[in-house]
């Protein structure tokens, strides 16, 4: 789960590590009357999506005024802002934050990940601040340094000095970024983070280190025991039909193409999507039903991508396990009925109770094509949507 | 022979007591030489009782001293379930299978660091389980569609490996084990470890290998069987559409940072020797024709 960079501050700033004074605003007025209350003569004015690459998208502006920071404000709330990560049609700006400017001397970047090599937190730090870590890891590897992290010890004061000395962080200021580095790593277990950026860290004129940005993804098995980062959720920021899919414990992603896929089980379901495509075909999502699935959960799961307009065929590929062909045939059957389904279907079962699946498909009385397996159900599906065009 | 698993096995189950335990014990109970297999539960609150007959104990420490069992299959919710590693850890087994499907990471951060230097082996977490066809079945697959055989099969995922058998087995060619290795970013045993047993095993004559993107286990495997392996393997790795920063159901399957995509994967494989499919219904005939069946 991603948060907001406000948010990510507040997290930061109650584990120690400093950054400059800001508020979250709502709308140009709470923007402008924030500059006021902040002080000072310069103000960021920074658009608060979920998305990386703002500044380069035009959604975070220097201001020198108040009339600035009224114009820009103005400007960025309600922009769709465009970034790498948003894909074409960019996510539209609500929240702003309004912060301090801060006198930069020099730029670094340090980030946290659950690194799945070493089993253990790697620390990342670089020279190279402000610029994507993957590019710096693409273009000069040797600027980035890495440090695993023993879960017990922790972060401990001489690897923390270490790295901040080999990033080049000047000597007076090590101590300030042993307590960011430190304040970081606490934040990142304490809170069940699997990643945390900080890009840029700072250096500033007066040698002082604060964080300028933050960057924070939590682990969504451990949201049970975290409610203050389930607080901070931003449904705005969401695709509407994976929320709507969370609420059914189905497992959604929306993709761009146009058939949809209903599969029990996360690597079947990537597996569908390789083998739709491979027929030549674009498949419109990606959705695991789960081990357990109900009549009542692949009803929604039909809804759910009943709901892409862009959708023009079905396939429903189930490899029984735990769960049985003839309950998994009953509950498409009925979903079918009650979504009164417009476009092709095409189901393969195969596994527990199989032959019963099939024939309370075959007895229904609806226009369903069966695959006999994998191969013939994708190229079937693949066809019914060409047909469709 | 087979690895890890055979009909002499004895398992302890933790969190039997529990619906999904309950479940899975009836039915790997049922499967093979089950009722000798499965010889003891765990549950603090529920000691002295039974369940199918089987006794539950108080502790792992228990339940291995009383009966003399080696491994554990943990159905414990998401929790507690890294917990229950630990105790069976703690308790010297050989080998501790977990299935439950959702436990945090740093949890098993902790659990994986507790175990530096232990003898026990951890497969799992979020893992079907493993199974030596006609002898036993420790997990939650269905051991109908399984045959006895000379092929080992090892998969990050769960109804894919069904599907990855389910192919084999129509075709004719058994199965000496099955492991699902599971979907989460830390967890026990990787592609490797399970690749270096079959090569070891004198009864598995090739292996079946199904990775998904995430991570770079399978190229490490991959360059380890290049060097190493003497029998040869098929590969497949579920995810070439998934898109880069989009996680694709298991905690462990998403493409970060232009890391761990499946065309980079196979790439690896296939120079590495390994015969590579890009078509998952392809696994089993690609076998077929590399074993000349």
């Amino acid at each position: 789960m991603k948060i907001h960079e406000y948010q990510g501050k507040e997290i930061l700033r109650e584990f120690g590590v400093p950054t400059p004074r800001g508020t979250a605003c709502f709308s140009v007025d709470e923007a402008v009357a924030a500059a006021q209350a902040l002080g000072g003569s310069v103000w960021v004015v920074k658009a608060q999506i979920h998305a990386g690459g703002r500044g380069k998208g035009g959604g975070v502006k220097v201001a020198k005024s108040l009339d600035e920071v009224r114009q820009f404000a103005g400007q960025i709330l309600g922009m769709h802002l465009i970034t790498h990560q948003t894909g074409a049609e960019g996510q539209v700006v609500r929240r702003l934050l309004i912060e301090e400017g801060a006198a930069i001397a020099k730029e670094f970047y340090v980030g946290m990940v659950v690194d799945r090599g070493s089993q253990r937190v790697a620390l990342l730090a670089s020279s190279e601040g402000g610029m994507e870590i993957e590019e710096v890891a693409k273009h000069a590897p040797e600027k980035i340094r890495t440090v695993r992290i023993d879960p017990l010890a922790g972060l401990n004061d001489t690897d923390a000095a270490e790295v901040a000395r080999s990033i080049g962080i000047p000597e007076v200021a090590v101590a300030g970024a042993v307590v960011a580095l430190q304040g970081l790593y606490r934040a990142f277990v304490a809170k069940d983070a699997m990643l945390a950026e900080i890009n840029p860290l700072v250096l500033t004129a007066d040698n002082r280190i604060i964080a300028l940005d933050a960057k924070f993804n939590f682990d969504s098995n451990a949201l049970y025991r975290r409610p203050e980062i389930v607080a901070f959720r931003d449904l705005d920021e969401e695709d509407p039909a994976e929320i709507e899919a969370s609420k059914f414990d189905l497992s959604y992603i929306s993709l761009d193409g146009d058939i949809g896929c209903l599969v029990n089980g996360a690597g079947l379901a990537m597996a569908t999507m390789d083998i739709i495509k491979l027929y030549g075909g674009n498949p419109a999502n990606f959705l695991d039903v789960g081990g357990g699935a109900t009549k009542e959960k692949v009803t929604e799961a039909f809804k759910l991508m009943l709901k892409n307009p862009k959708l023009k065929a079905i396939l429903v590929n189930i490899f029984g396990g735990i769960m049985k062909c003839d309950v998994i045939a009953e509950g498409v059957v009925a979903a079918a009925r009650e979504v009164h389904l417009s476009v092709p279907l095409v189901v393969r079962l195969e596994g527990t109770n199989v032959d019963l699946g099939k024939k309370i498909l075959a007895d229904s009385g609806l226009p369903i094509i069966s695959g006999s397996d994998m191969a013939d159900a994708a190229q079937k599906v693949v066809a019914a949507a060409k047909e469709a065009k | 022979m087979s690895i890890l698993i055979n009909k002499d096995t004895r398992v302890i189950t933790q969190g039997m007591t529990g619906k999904v335990g309950q479940f899975h014990t009836v039915n790997c109970k049922a499967y093979a030489n089950g009722a000798a297999c499965f010889v003891a539960g765990v549950n603090p609150k529920k000691a002295g009782e039974r369940f199918e007959d089987i006794p539950v104990y108080a502790t792992v420490l228990e339940a291995k001293q009383a009966t003399g069992a080696t491994v554990s299959v943990i159905y414990v919710p998401p929790s507690g379930a890294a917990a229950a590693i630990d105790e069976a850890v703690a308790a010297e087994l050989d080998l501790v299978i977990c299935i439950t499907e959702g436990i945090p990471v740093h949890d098993m951060l902790l659990t994986r660091y507790k175990m530096n230097g232990s003898k026990t082996l951890l497969i799992g977490p979020n893992c079907p389980g493993l199974i030596t066809p006609d002898e036993i079945k420790i997990g939650i697959m269905p051991g109908h569609i399984h045959k006895k055989g000379r092929i080992g099969v090892v998969s990050r995922s769960g109804t894919l490996t069904y599907e990855a058998v389910g192919q084999l087995s129509a075709l004719g060619m058994g199965q000496s084990s099955c492991v699902g290795i599971g979907g989460d970013p830390i967890n026990g045993m990787k592609h490797i470890d399970v690749m270096r047993l079959f090569n070891d095993d004198p009864d598995t004559d090739a292996v079946v290998m199904v990775g998904e993107i995430g991570g770079s286990d399978e190229e490490e495997c991959a360059r380890w069987i290049k060097d190493n392996m003497k029998k040869p393997v098929v590969g497949f790795i579920a995810g070439v559409t998934a898109p880069e920063g989009k996680r694709m159901g298991h905690a462990g399957a998403i493409i970060s940072g232009g890391q761990g995509g499946a065309n980079e994967k196979l790439a690896v494989m296939e120079e590495c020797g390994i015969h590579i499919t890009r078509n998952p219904a392809e696994m089993g005939r690609l076998m077929q024709k590399v074993l000349k069946y």
